[in-house]
């Protein structure tokens, strides 16, 4: 047993943060050029040859810096290709499509790629648009490798791993915050009712980053438990995002109530993510069913 | 990241299963507390499963860490008794280890690990729980010993014990962290009084300690007079430990037993939801250990996130058992076969009390994780 990143896979993280901090909506093409598309490809069919959770390092960051393009979708979609291509992906679940306006095709859940043709619609995170295909004009099925089922499973690991990204920056914006900001003449952090729900952040994400792991790791050793660790994941993830994003805007008080403030910006796609593909009590009928039946 | 047993690791856990097949009888599970954990305390001994973690040279089997995860998460599945030496084994052992005399260890270490000598804990006091710099339990030097007096209390296992594990206050005129003793007490010795303290389930798992005149040796000194508090620090350390795998491991067996219950009498949709959350958040304690126990591993100290183990476990056990309660319906107040859940159920309330309230776990976590002001 051994829980830990790689040296190689932690200085991933190190360039993948310090390049989002500066880029946070740099073109898909630059990220392309990062080798950040097909990272857990395999060589032989124009990827990274790495593994899926090196691919989640680079969501979680993603996650983390609120990143605006059609990263994740396209990312999950290319190991279901006979080779990886230079097109930006989209994927089709429950009738609706991220990115449909931002994005050249579209997988849908039967495994039939279609042109990104459709109506966009407007969404609370302005950064994630969803769109739903209209008319289909030329669709084709994938001849590539795998199931509709394993790019959803991706899609939603993806997902969460994202979700802890949110769950640590929010985190970490509520302790700077309540670090400085000083009433009845003390730091409000030094009061048990500002700094204890933190302290339930800080659990519960430390939590959702091991589910969120596990759930990569299930993912790239095809691991039987992969539906269930998913569903997991996806679930306590988006709940722990959530909630660390409201408990960031409380310790703000006003200000984290304010457009002009980030932190609206991760709340809205904290609650994206748990919507996208069933919300976290939809997940958890998936364990259920495991558990019970 | 592989998240498997390694084949070392995996061959490890084989042959203690093995061995517990074979060795934990049905009168062992079900034995008395006292005679059968003495009885299984004794196997465990002999077959080299006491002190997995200790280093050869005092009696230890060496090994790594991560056989101690596998040890506890494997007595939790066979829902083994506990080991009676446990404070032994995991507090004064480890203290006496790095702070004790040649001759303390000489002395006791053997009989820890043997179970001949079955230790207990003196920190808290009836003014000193959470805070343990308050502790007004005095040592007096007198002519080539310590004379103590004063009042332990909630400690574990005192009725049986030989020995104790005393923090005492040395100088009278100190205050806090400063002026404090830590000791090793003979249980039997003249003076020692144990009451036990019945708890809100009806049983007596805790005691009061009472010590009146008790003369204690100088030689029983662990570390410097008035330094105790850094080896008070070195007990708690190793308190919290692989404890997140003991108590995971038992939250476990705890989820499993509701499930079969689940099962059996029908949950609704409702109650599906809640079991699933329980087997999610265990999930995730588990592997927020393994990525703790990595760290400690490859470092020599646990990582930050398990300090949270403790705390999610505690409130988990209250959620699951009361869970449980409800699965039994109205007749969940009725007491039959022994009233397992209905028991669980108010234990479970001793958990965010005991080894560190959950308001003490917080303030840590908000103080030294995450660096935020002090409180206090």
């Amino acid at each position: 047993m051994e829980f830990a990143f790689t040296p190689e896979q932690e200085e991933l993280r190190r360039q993948a943060r310090s390049f989002l901090d500066a880029n946070p909506d740099a073109p898909l093409a630059e990220l392309r050029e990062l080798g950040w598309l097909g990272v857990s490809v395999p060589e032989e069919r124009g990827g990274g040859g790495l593994s899926f959770v090196d691919e989640t390092i680079l969501f979680e960051e993603a996650g983390r810096a609120l990143y605006s393009g059609p990263f994740l979708t396209t990312a999950v979609v290319l190991p279901a290709l006979s080779e990886v291509d230079e097109q930006a992906w989209s994927v089709e679940l429950d009738g609706l499509v991220p990115h449909l306006n931002q994005v050249d095709r579209v997988l849908r859940e039967d495994m039939t790629a279609v042109p990104a043709e459709g109506e966009t619609l407007a969404t609370v995170d302005e950064t994630r648009p969803l769109g739903r295909i209209e008319q289909v004009a030329d669709s084709n099925y994938l001849e590539g490798s795998g199931s509709f089922e394993a790019v959803r499973l991706r899609l939603l690991a993806g997902l969460a791993a994202e979700a802890v990204g949110v769950a640590q920056k929010a985190l970490e914006l509520g302790v700077a915050y309540v670090s400085e900001r000083e009433q009845f003449g003390k730091k409000i952090g030094a009061y048990q009712a500002v700094s204890h729900p933190l302290a339930d952040t800080y659990v519960e994400t430390e939590l959702a980053r091991s589910l969120a792991y596990w759930a990569a790791w299930c993912v790239a050793e095809e691991d039987e438990r992969t539906p269930v660790a998913v569903a997991a994941a996806k679930s306590f993830c988006a709940e722990t995002a959530v909630a660390a994003c409201e408990r960031s805007i409380q310790v703000h008080g006003g200000i984290g109530f304010t457009w002009e403030h980030v932190l609206h910006r991760y709340y809205k796609r904290a609650q994206w993510i748990d919507a996208f593909g069933g919300h976290a009590a939809k997940q958890r009928e998936v364990v259920a069913a495991a558990l019970l039946d | 990241m592989d998240l498997r047993d390694t084949p070392e690791e995996a061959a490890f856990r084989a042959e203690l299963r093995t061995w517990i097949e074979t060795n934990l009888s049905d009168e062992i599970r079900r034995g008395r507390f006292e005679e059968a954990g003495r009885d299984w305390s004794r196997k465990l001994h002999e077959a080299g499963y006491a002190g997995l973690t200790w280093p050869k040279e005092y009696g230890g089997a060496g090994a790594p860490y991560s056989h101690q995860a596998i040890f506890l998460e494997e007595m939790a599945r066979a829902e083994a008794p506990p080991h009676l030496g446990v404070i032994g084994l995991g507090m004064a052992g480890p203290t006496i280890i790095a702070h004790g005399t040649d001759a303390q260890k000489q002395k006791h270490l053997e009989k820890i690990l043997s179970t001949e000598e079955i230790w207990c804990q003196g920190f808290s006091e009836p003014d000193a729980g959470s805070d343990l710099s308050a502790v007004r339990t005095t040592a007096r030097s007198e002519n080539g010993h310590f004379v103590v007096d004063g009042q332990k209390v909630w400690s574990s296992f005192a009725h049986i014990a030989d020995w104790c594990i005393l923090v005492t206050r040395s100088d009278p005129g100190s205050e806090r962290h400063a002026g404090l003793t830590y000791m090793l007490v003979d249980m039997h010795a003249p003076g020692v009084e144990v009451r036990p303290l019945r708890q809100i389930t009806g049983e007596a798992e805790f005691n009061e300690i009472f010590f009146t005149g008790v003369e204690v040796p100088t030689e029983n000194v662990v570390g410097e007079v008035g330094g105790g508090w850094q080896v008070a620090m070195t007990t708690l350390l190793h308190e919290r430990g692989t404890l997140g795998f003991a108590l995971t491991a038992g939250l476990e067996s705890q989820i499993r037993k509701l499930i079969a219950l689940a099962r059996k009498r029908g949950a609704t949709p409702v109650q599906r939801d809640a079991i699933a959350r329980e087997w999610i958040g265990l999930q995730a304690v588990r592997y927020t250990n393994y990525r703790s126990l990595t760290t400690l591993m490859k470092t020599g100290i646990p990582g930050p996130e398990g300090s949270g183990a403790k705390l999610w476990w505690s409130e988990a056990n209250q959620r699951v058992t009361k869970l449980a309660l409800e699965l039994l319906g109205p007749e969940a107040q009725i007491v039959e076969d022994g009233g397992y859940w209905q028991h669980q159920q108010l234990r479970s309330r001793g958990n965010t009390i005991e080894a560190g309230t959950s308001e003490i776990l917080r303030n840590i976590i908000a103080e030294r994780v995450l660096g935020l002001p002090r409180s206090r």
